[in-house]
């Protein structure tokens, strides 16, 4: 089990981290931040996250700012 | 019980977003650099010399002390200042069009002369922050913006390979061309990334790495189309690797 927290004004919606999350939990928001973005959001209804920080370690603009594991 | 697993590095300002376009590899290799500065703890010593091209505003991201200079001279910049204060970290942080195409006689003479630094080259095959002209590096056939038909070998000649060129140096101490085309190739350039590190830190010697990056905008790829075109037709040029490493050639 895990959880990351996105900056969502650092995120500019290249879609690098929802190619490479295992268990895909990151898709794009119905909302937009202040650059008019639709920006990456983690949804883990079921608990799924590995904490891997693979999405982490791949983000352009190091928006994913932690990840935590449990 | 949370463990924290991943925390953006301290070495990055906080207020300081990266100003790329969406996608673009310099965001990634400047934050394994810092993740790298915070993991040795020499932030306080650490000098880093930014270069002309996209790859200029290390001040607006790093809490480190910059030196900014001209077209393809970084490396001769860095010369003065790690012998003037040989106690600091000196890096550069280049392009391939300010290090393999402007700069290249810099890059081969301070490789050469075996100064202990660090070279760090982003190399995306063009001159990403002009609006994507052709740079040295560039692929045969290629489509940049001064080659709108591709790269013509018979008018503009081979891309330079980089890495190998300069693991020839007798002055280098650690050569290699990493990718980041991947969640695994990432990891594995951040591995070379830190033994580029330890040989300076070590005092054993000038290293350089090359980094396979993307360049979305200016490729005209999706950021996700664009990893697959490093993995798939860059890596076949510019092939990954460790040309050159005298700790291991001494082991032997």
């Amino acid at each position: 089990m895990g959880r990351i927290v996105i900056d969502k004004e650092s995120c500019k919606g290249c879609s690098i981290c929802m190619e490479v999350c295992p268990k895909h939990l990151i898709h794009p928001s119905s909302e937009t931040n202040a650059h008019g973005v639709n920006f990456a959001e983690f949804k883990d209804a079921k608990n799924e996250c590995l904490g891997c920080a693979i999405c982490a370690h791949s983000c352009p603009d190091a928006a994913i700012t932690e990840v935590y594991k449990s | 019980m949370e463990t924290l697993v991943y925390k953006k590095p301290e070495c990055l300002k906080k207020d300081g977003k990266f100003t790329f376009c969406p996608g673009c590899g310099h965001g990634v290799v400047l934050r394994m650099i810092a993740e790298l500065i915070d993991e040795f703890g020499i932030q306080g010593d650490t000098i880093a010399i930014s270069s002309v091209g996209c790859s200029i505003f290390l001040e607006k991201f790093y809490d480190l002390d910059v030196a900014g200079a001209s077209h393809g001279r970084s490396p001769s910049v860095a010369t003065g200042i790690k012998r003037s204060l040989p106690g600091k970290f000196v890096f550069t942080y280049q392009g391939d069009g300010d290090a393999l195409t402007i700069g290249l006689n810099e890059t081969i003479h301070t490789a050469s002369r075996g100064e202990k630094i660090t070279t760090i080259c982003i190399n995306n095959t063009n001159f990403g922050m002009t609006g994507g002209q052709a740079s040295a590096t560039t692929l045969v056939g290629q489509v940049t913006k001064t080659t709108p038909t591709g790269r013509n070998p018979e008018y503009v000649g081979y891309p330079i390979h980089a890495a190998e060129m300069v693991a020839k140096c007798d002055g280098a101490a650690f050569v290699a061309r990493v990718s980041i085309c991947s969640p695994a190739s990432i990891k594995k350039a951040k591995e070379i990334l830190k033994k580029a590190f330890e040989m300076q830190i070590k005092g054993i010697g000038y290293s350089f790495v090359e980094v396979l990056a993307t360049c979305p905008t200016n490729w005209g790829m999706s950021p996700v189309d664009s990893m697959k075109h490093i993995k798939d037709d860059i890596e076949k040029v510019h092939p990954t690797g460790i040309f050159k490493d005298i700790t291991q050639t001494e082991a032997r």
